[in-house]
Parts: C-alpha cells; structure tokens; sequence
C-alpha cells in the first residue's frame, strides 16, 4: 500500500487521512448538489513547499469545482495522460512494455484504474481514407452531480467533497465492484496494484492545497479547463456562441446543464452527437429501476406465498377432520363400552 | 476505433456504454444456490405455518437445505471481492465504526438480509436437527426452536428473509446502468419465481418417497404455478426489450436460455408434470432435476451474457 500513500505529496493531508462529512449513509439517493456537498474544509493559509516552488494554499473557496474540456482544440498530445500518471503515480499497464491497439493511433484505448484520463481518438475515414475527420477528446470522470457511482456504494467508499466532486477512498473500498456498473459512463475500473475500485479524484489533494489539477496545468492548448463551475459555464456558452456564429452548428455542450444526472462537474464542448465520441446521449441513475423491480419482486413473493397458504391450508383442514372423526369414533366406541 | 464508434453509435440502449463488473461464475453459483436457499426456507416455513403435521416432513428437508447453503453463498460472496478482508466494510462503517446501511441500494439491503437470513436459517437448522434427534444430551432441547410462539416466529423470519434474499438479487442487478440488467426491472421477480420453483424441485428430489403425497402434491403444485409465471414474465421481458435482448441473447447465451431454461427448465416440467405417466415412476424426479438445471441456466445466461456484452 505504500503506492497509495505516496500518492499524495508529504506535507498535504491525502484524500483517504481526511474524513470529509459522513460517507454513503447520510446521502439520500437523489440529493442535491448542496445537500451531497460537505460545505467548508478549507485548507490551512499560508505557503507551503512542493517540489521546491512556494505555492499559496487554500485558496479555493468550498464552491463546486470541475473541469470544462473544449475538444475542439484538442490536439491530441497525451500531455494530460500523463501529467495524470506522474502525480497519481499509476503503474504503467503491461508491465510498462509497448502494447499497440492496431486499431488506432490511440493505443490507452479506455479508462480504467490505472487510466484516470485518457484522450480519446475518432479516427473517421471513407473507404479510400483520401477524406477522414480526426476528433479528440480527453475523457475523464465527469464528477456527476448526481453520481451513479456514489449512490450505489455500499462500504460508503465514495464521497462527495466540499468542491461537489466524487472521490473513492481507497481504504475503504473492498473491492465489490457495485460502482463500475452504475457508472453510466464506463469510468471505473479496479486498480490491479491496490485491488480496490479507483479514478481521477479531480486532484483532491492538489486543490486542498490550492493547486489546479495536474491534466488541466499540462495542457498546452487550454482544451482542459480548471475552475468554478459557474465561470466555465459562462467560459463554454461564449466558446459555443463563436463556434456556432463562424457555422459550426453541430457544435454542443454536454453536461453542462442539468439535463444529464444533474449536471457534470466536468462538461464537453461536441461537434457531433454525444455517441459519436463514445458518451451516451441520455446516461441516467442506477436507481431508477429499484423501486419498480423491488416492488414487483414483493408481488411476486405475496402471490406465491397466498397460494402456498391456501394450498396448504387444506392440508391442515383435512387433518383437523381426520383427529375430529377419530376422536368421535373413539369417544362412541368409550361409551359404548362404558354403557355396556 | 472507429468501428467501435461505430457499435456504439448504433447501441439500442445506453446501457452499452458502460463496464462490466466482471462478476462472474462465483456470482452466479451465488445467485443461484442463494435463490435456492431462499425458495427452501420460504416454502419450510410456509409449511410450519399453514401446513398439516404429515407437510412438516418436507419442512425440514426446506431447513436443512437452507441454512448450508446461504453459508456456501456467503463464502462465494467473500471470495468474490477484490478485498475480501474487508468484506465488514459493507456491515459496519471502517472510518466511524457506526451500522453501515443506505437502505435504497439492494447489495446493501442484501449483506443485511443474507446476514440474517444465516442466523434464523441456522436456528431453524439446529432446530430440526434437534428434532431429528441428532444432537445428544441437553443440546436436544432445542427443539424448543421449532415448537410454539418461538418456533412459529422463526419459521415466519426464515421464510421472508429468504424468499427476499432469492429476489434481492435480481433487483441488485438492476441497480446498474449495464446492457439488459439496466434495461428492465423484472429481473427481481423472476429470480424470486425461478427461485422458488428450484427449491420446490429440490426438496422434492430429496424427499423422494419418504414425504406425505398430500404434501408432494402440494409442492409440485408450487413448482408449476412457479415455472409458469416464471416463463410469463420471461415472455414480457424478451418483448420489453427486444432490442436489447438481441443484442445480449442473439448468441450461444440465448440458445441457453431457449434449451436450457425455457425448454428443459419450464417446458418439459410442466407436460410431466400434467402428464406423470410418461416416464413412469422417473417423472417427478426427472422433472425436478431439470427444473434445477433450467434455473442455473438462467442466472448463467443473464449474469454473463451481459458481462459480455
Ligand atoms: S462519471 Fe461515473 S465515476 Fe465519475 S462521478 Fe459520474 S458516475 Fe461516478
Ligand atoms: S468497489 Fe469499492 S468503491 Fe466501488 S462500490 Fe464497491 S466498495 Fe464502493
């Protein structure tokens, strides 16, 4: 385990030694963001050394946080990949030997626990591939406001922190895997060093410390954006209002609203439909289905159960019959032989 | 790359877009053996609380099945996990110390409800074994566990958390946003159904002719009303959600179900079922070992087919 606690630098406190409001048990399954969001743990003030520069901490206010990724200048660098794999100390998958997709020049291929971000290729050609449109995105964890992942939780593992993203504790996840299909996004995956359930934690311990996340400070053409959510979104409407004035009408924002599970802490400029960079058009919460399923299965149980008795019933009737005319036949038989 | 784009695009559900949690042959073996154990308990105590003295023969058949094999399911549960010593993570919070339940989420529900569905299964279990007279000396009085309001009152705990345990799963599965779990809600029911018609079959099987006709009469009945509302909602499902289902089922999987479920499983029970005079004194347990195959096949074909889509 020494990889996890190395994953945060010294002198900060790391996302797993900091208890951030009550776990999984205090959320309703459906809660607001200010409901979910454990208001104020601010870093202490003052300046502290990491990697030799002095850096002000706690400058971030507990506000909602996230990213907003305009994939229209993304060039496809990887910068953020592995900006993502240096401060998070991932292993390299493979045992750190060269694995080619053969498919497409992006060779990470997927998020996973050892993959917190990865920078997605659409490689779209005709048959003679003389015309071919490239589209990249650099996909991540989207902090939903409304977590698929959160809410199904049953060790309370996940949490949501005081700047409305969504962070797995590593100590206390066991491993049962309930979070990576709730997920509608296909985002977790278990982590083959630790064997517990990880993605990106938005750099918790880096913005406990007032430093931006690693991907958004590597990337060098500003598609990864960091901030408070409120002036990304007014950062992404005028990017959309451009785009759309100089004829780029397929362009879009994807979770920026709260149309999608309540709004994604980290949101997408498009231009094209969500599927075809690989995001469902309409994700929704897990629990959607809970209450009818469960409520069926009770009907199915009482049914079965009423017929059962019914049946059964029966049964007992015949017995009580049966010991009635025994005893009838028994008590004549006594009389007779008392009367005589 | 750009086929899979292409996949995806075309995905009938957005269930396609998501992981798979690869649980595997251990849960499925789980689903099944739980739903099993569950199914027996429910109709043990059915019979302990409606049913003649000559049923109570097949009750305890119910209980002795019940209580070993919820504990293999626990132990397949544990091993399942990739951090296994930390299973109690999901009964008692790691950080506070405090009772770790969200009562909208069924794998939580469900650690409680197989928890004691063990403990009263494991009463009602050294009940009948003191009934039976296996336990020597004193230990015999615990066949107070199976007498009077005592008796009563874990018969009736026994039988509502295990039929919840045998439906629990499938609601579990549908708290996800996976291919075919995510897309209907009726997995519950007919996990519960399918359930309930193994167990059936089971302790028919295991009572052979030692059980009151009366009561194998009652338990085939059981078995049948069962397997056919099992089929019924079989039927709505594959309709609901044709698309999906061709996508996940349009493979080896759904031969399974077809053959396995549908035809050895509920079919061919059923005609012999009403037909008994067709394979002669083999009927009842041939009809009873394919109900078990049929119910195995089912959790097989839904837990990893969709694991593989
Ligand atoms: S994108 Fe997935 S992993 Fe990230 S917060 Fe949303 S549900 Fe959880
Ligand atoms: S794998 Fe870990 S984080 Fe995911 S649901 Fe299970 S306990 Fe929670």
């Amino acid at each position: 385990m020494a990889w996890q606690t190395q994953a945060s630098p010294p002198a900060q406190p790391g996302p797993v030694s900091t208890p951030i409001g009550s776990p999984g048990p205090a959320t309703p399954p459906v809660a607001s963001p200010a409901a979910q969001a454990t208001p104020s743990t601010q870093g202490a003030s003052g300046s502290v050394e990491v990697a030799g520069a002095p850096v002000q901490t706690g400058q971030y206010n507990a506000e909602p946080m996230g990213f907003y990724t305009d994939t229209t200048v993304c060039i496809g660098c990887k910068a953020c990949e592995v900006a993502c794999k240096e401060w998070n100390q991932l292993p390299a998958s493979n045992g750190g030997a060269n694995l080619l997709s053969g498919l497409s020049y992006d060779n990470t291929r997927r998020l996973d626990g050892e993959h917190w971000r990865h920078v997605r290729f659409i490689e779209q050609f005709d048959e003679s591939r003389s015309q071919g449109r490239w589209l990249m995105m650099s996909d991540v964890c989207k902090h939903c406001v409304q977590a698929g992942c959160l809410e199904v939780c049953p060790t309370g593992a996940i949490i949501r922190t005081e700047f409305d993203t969504v962070v797995i504790q590593s100590d206390t996840c066991n491993g049962c895997r309930a979070c990576i299909p709730a997920c509608p996004f296909g985002v977790i995956e278990v982590n083959p060093v630790n064997n517990t359930a990880m993605k990106c934690t938005l750099c918790y311990d880096r913005l406990q410390a007032g430093l931006q996340p690693a991907c958004s400070q590597a990337c060098p053409t500003a598609s990864i954006q960091f901030g408070p959510i409120r002036e990304l979104k007014g950062r992404a409407n005028m990017r959309l209002e451009q785009l759309q004035g100089q004829g780029v009408d397929q362009a879009r924002l994807y979770g920026a609203d709260d149309s999608i599970v309540g709004g994604l802490n980290s949101f997408y400029l498009l231009v094209d439909e969500p599927e075809v960079y690989g995001l469902p058009a309409n994700p929704q919460l897990p629990s959607r289905n809970v209450p009818t399923g469960a409520g069926l299965s009770a009907l199915g149980a009482a049914a079965l159960g009423v017929l059962g008795a019914v049946g059964l019933r029966k049964h007992r009737m015949d017995q009580f019959a049966e010991e009635a005319r025994a005893s009838a036949a028994s008590g004549a038989v006594d009389g007779e032989v008392r009367g005589g | 790359m750009g086929s899979l784009v292409v996949l995806l695009a075309d995905a009938p559900s957005d269930t396609f877009y998501t992981k798979s949690p690869h649980w595997g042959w251990l849960i499925v073996f789980y689903f099944f053996l739980g739903g099993l154990a569950g199914g027996s308990a429910f109709l043990g105590g059915l019979i302990d609380l409606f049913g003649a003295r000559q049923d109570r023969f097949a009750a305890r058949i119910g209980h002795l099945l019940a209580a070993p094999l919820i504990a293999v399911s626990g132990v397949l549960l544990i091993v399942d996990l990739n951090r296994p010593e930390r299973f109690w993570h999901m009964l008692i919070q790691n950080n506070t110390g405090e009772p770790m339940i969200k009562y909208w989420v069924p794998i939580s529900v469900g650690v409680w409800l197989v928890s004691l569905f063990g403990l009263f299964s494991a009463l009602a279990f050294v009940g009948v074994a003191a009934e039976q007279g296996w336990l020597g000396g004193r230990l015999q009085g615990l066949r107070t566990l199976r007498e009077g309001g005592i008796g009563k009152a874990i018969s009736a705990l026994t039988a509502l958390t295990g039929i919840s345990v045998a439906g629990y799963t499938g609601v579990l599965l549908a708290d996800t946003n996976r291919p075919l779990w995510g897309d209907t809600t009726l997995l519950g029911i007919l996990f519960l159904l399918s359930g309930v018609s193994a167990a059936a079959a089971a302790i028919t099987l295991l009572s052979g002719r030692r059980a009151n006709r009366e009561t194998l009469h009652w338990l085939g009945n059981m078995d049948a009303v069962s397997s056919l509302l099992e089929l019924l909602v079989l039927i709505v499902l594959v309709v609901s959600i044709g698309s999906v289902v061709r996508e996940v089922w349009g493979n080896a999987w759904g031969v399974l179900v077809a053959l396995g479920t549908v035809l050895a499983g509920i079919l061919i029970p059923l005609v012999l079922h009403w037909r008994p005079n067709l394979l002669g004194r083999m009927s009842v347990p041939s009809a009873a070992a394919l109900v078990l195959i049929g119910s195995f096949c089912l959790r097989a074909a839904v837990v990893i087919a969709s694991e593989q889509s």
